[in-house]
């Protein structure tokens, strides 16, 4: 239980999957640099922290859920919850701070939350979603159920007492949730090594005596493969397991931070964005031939098509009207 | 109804909300096998089994947090402090989660959550176990937050605290769990939360006060009865949402107020309660609202300065007399 994993093509890769992994991908990239262009046109405001670079995590690892299963993510939530399978429209909507979106506007980018699809939200403290996961795992237990909880989180919440709570008490009480360190080196402009002791995140499961593996973050099926491995064992035996996910941001924190250069060289960038998790993926699709270029084609103008319409649906929605301002403080 | 302590009220209630509903379980520290701190769930576990009673190890931010998840799935977990001192660990699960997460969904994940234990002014356990902590919680939209003074309030209001789709702070005190009290048995006995209640009627001054320090106006307002001074005594029983139409409808009553609180003054609960009187009521004051508060100290362990820190009785009833011009 070490070392990233690079996987080999799994015979089970057939065509429909091999599309299915290439469009949530490219949804997700298109969507937020469509977002980043809306933010900078003052569409979106507060806080806009993009997945660009890290795809392949989300989407390897959501597509090993069954649909009532559940996710939870930090405020880079967009890619977890497209992933999960909400709306773009209502997520841009969202952004935007319209009616019609995820939460009526009342969340932003940091809290997409979708009951519909089992998104539990995206959460700004970091590292205290990493208990809420452990406690929506506790109650699929609890109700005996057979669902499993994903948890996303960053490197960043690695160093926070919650982490180490939460590791804790999943390993302690057995209970079905896959912990996914997105490990990209960098918390906010805080590299790894700066704030780290241990720097290989996947070996803290060691010490709370669960499964631990270091994955390709990049490789789309290493995800799969990984993550599918430690939801089998979450539904069979309600065994938690910690996946350190080795990515990479290519673009800053946020869009306050838009070139990420100050505490990261160009050069590491430029290297970082040659292993492209879509470009990689598609690549290997053409190679083994279970996609052609005219199949991803038409996904990349899918995937544009519909985060414009997306972007028209969000300016057509109206703004929340005042009255929403003390709706949901308190649920009647 | 049946004489019982505060402390068995809270473990009937406790007991008639599991027995109502499958989705309440009990969560926190020594709440099983130890059977509570403060023997609040006594035989619980021996009742409910570990599976609704469950002992957690010491990190209260990692188990009201897992309460909260639990919450969003749509169980109802009653979580523990020890003493509410330790919520302070628990803190931003309880404001950034818990409270936000109905608003900031959408509606869509309502956080059903008691969070209870003990808190107030204790018996000499000095600065870090003995501090009125409803003002960190009460400021916080999006959260209940009940203080309750007698053995009934204490088991109706946990029983709609435990019965509501909110996140509820309840808390309690350890100088009141041995206090007795008449208790209704019937299962379905609830106190409605956001309800305050006039403890002593009067017709010349209005003492707002909860806890301990209605306890000890009580004993103020029967010796102040001797000198003539009638004082109505108001317990709002929830602090958020507050019943100021209760608390001012007895002001207009009275033209006076004295609001008393345990806890240091500077920007208290005394404070909130003056000024929705000023603003509600102000034509029919005779005076100002005084305030009678803990001293803006931490708590002291020696037992002369402990006495000094929280309203004594002579300083209440100095208070009333002096706005009641004696």
């Amino acid at each position: 239980m070490a070392q990233a994993k690079t996987a080999t093509l799994a015979p089970r890769l057939d065509t429909e999957l091999a599309r299915r992994l290439v469009y949530q991908m490219a949804l997700i990239r298109r969507f937020e640099e469509k977002a980043a262009e809306m933010y900078t046109l003052g569409k979106i405001g507060g806080f806009l922290h993009l997945y660009i670079g890290q795809e392949a995590v989300a989407v390897g690892a959501t597509s090993t859920l069954r649909p009532d299963d559940y996710a939870v993510s930090s405020y880079r939530d967009h890619g977890h919850c497209l992933a999960k399978g909400s709306d773009p429209k209502r997520a841009m909507a969202e952004l935007f701070g319209r009616m019609d979106g995820l939460c009526k506007g009342k969340g932003g980018s940091m809290h997409f939350f979708d009951r519909s699809v089992n998104f539990l939200g995206g959460h700004g403290i970091v590292g205290a979603h990493l208990p809420l996961a452990t406690g929506a795992a506790f109650a699929c237990k609890y109700q005996g159920g057979d669902q499993v909880v994903l948890c996303y989180f960053g490197d960043g919440a690695v160093p926070e007492g919650e982490f180490h709570e939460s590791m804790n008490l999943a390993a302690l009480w057995k209970l079905p949730v896959v912990f996914i360190c997105e490990n990209n080196r960098y918390a906010m402009g805080t590299a790894i090594h700066r704030a780290l002791s241990q720097t290989e995140v996947w070996r803290f499961a060691e010490t709370y005596g669960m499964p631990g593996e270091a994955v390709d973050g990049m490789d789309v099926l290493a995800m799969r493969d990984s993550v599918g491995r430690a939801v089998e064992r979450a539904r069979k035996d309600r065994t938690a397991t910690l996946i350190e996910a080795r990515t990479y941001r290519f673009r800053g924190h946020s869009m306050r931070d838009p070139a990420g250069s100050v505490y990261r060289t160009k050069e590491e960038v430029e290297r970082e964005k040659e292993r492209d998790p879509i470009a990689m993926f598609t690549e290997r699709c053409y190679r083994d031939g279970i996609l052609g270029e005219a199949d991803v084609k038409l996904v990349e103008k899918e995937v544009f098509d519909r985060v414009d319409e997306a972007v028209a649906f969000a300016e057509a929605s109206p703004e929340p009207p005042p009255e929403e301002l003390f709706t949901d403080v308190y649920k009647d | 109804m049946s004489i019982i302590t505060y402390r068995e009220a809270l473990n009937q209630a406790l007991r008639e909300e599991m027995d109502r509903d499958p989705r309440v379980f009990v969560m926190g520290e020594e709440v099983g096998l130890y059977d509570g701190a403060y023997k609040v769930t006594q035989g619980l576990l021996k009742a409910y089994g570990e599976k609704r009673i469950i002992d957690t190890p010491i990190c209260e931010s990692g188990f009201t947090g897992v309460g909260v998840g639990a919450a969003m799935l749509g169980l109802r977990p009653v979580i523990e402090m020890m003493t509410f001192n330790f919520s302070i660990l628990a803190l931003d699960q309880i404001v950034n989660s818990a409270a936000k997460m109905c608003y900031m969904s959408g509606g869509q994940y309502p956080i059903p959550l008691v969070v209870r234990g003990p808190g107030g002014p204790a018996a000499q356990l000095a600065a870090q176990h003995s501090q009125s902590m409803e003002t960190y919680f009460y400021h916080v939209p999006g959260l209940k937050v009940v203080r309750p003074t007698t053995p009934a309030d204490a088991k109706g209001l946990l029983k709609s605290a435990i019965r509501d789709d909110n996140p509820v702070i309840f808390i309690e005190a350890e100088t009141l769990y041995a206090v007795k009290g008449e208790v209704p048995d019937d299962p379905d006995f609830t106190i409605p939360l956001g309800k305050a209640i006039v403890r002593r009627e009067g017709t010349d001054v209005t003492v707002v006060a909860y806890m301990g320090m209605m306890y000890r106006a009580m004993e103020v307002a029967e010796e102040l009865a001797k000198e003539g001074i009638s004082c109505e005594l108001v317990d709002p029983r929830t602090l958020r949402p507050m019943d100021t139409d209760t608390i001012v409808s007895s002001v207009r009553k009275t033209h006076r107020a004295v609001v008393l609180e345990a806890g240091a003054g500077f920007a208290g609960m005394g404070s909130e309660i003056a000024s929705e009187i000023t603003e509600e009521a102000f034509d029919d004051l005779d005076a100002p609202v005084m305030r009678v508060t803990g001293e803006n100290a931490p708590m002291p362990y020696a037992k002369n300065l402990e006495q000094l820190k929280t309203p004594s009785r002579a300083k209440i009833a100095d208070a009333i007399r002096r706005i009641c011009n004696r």
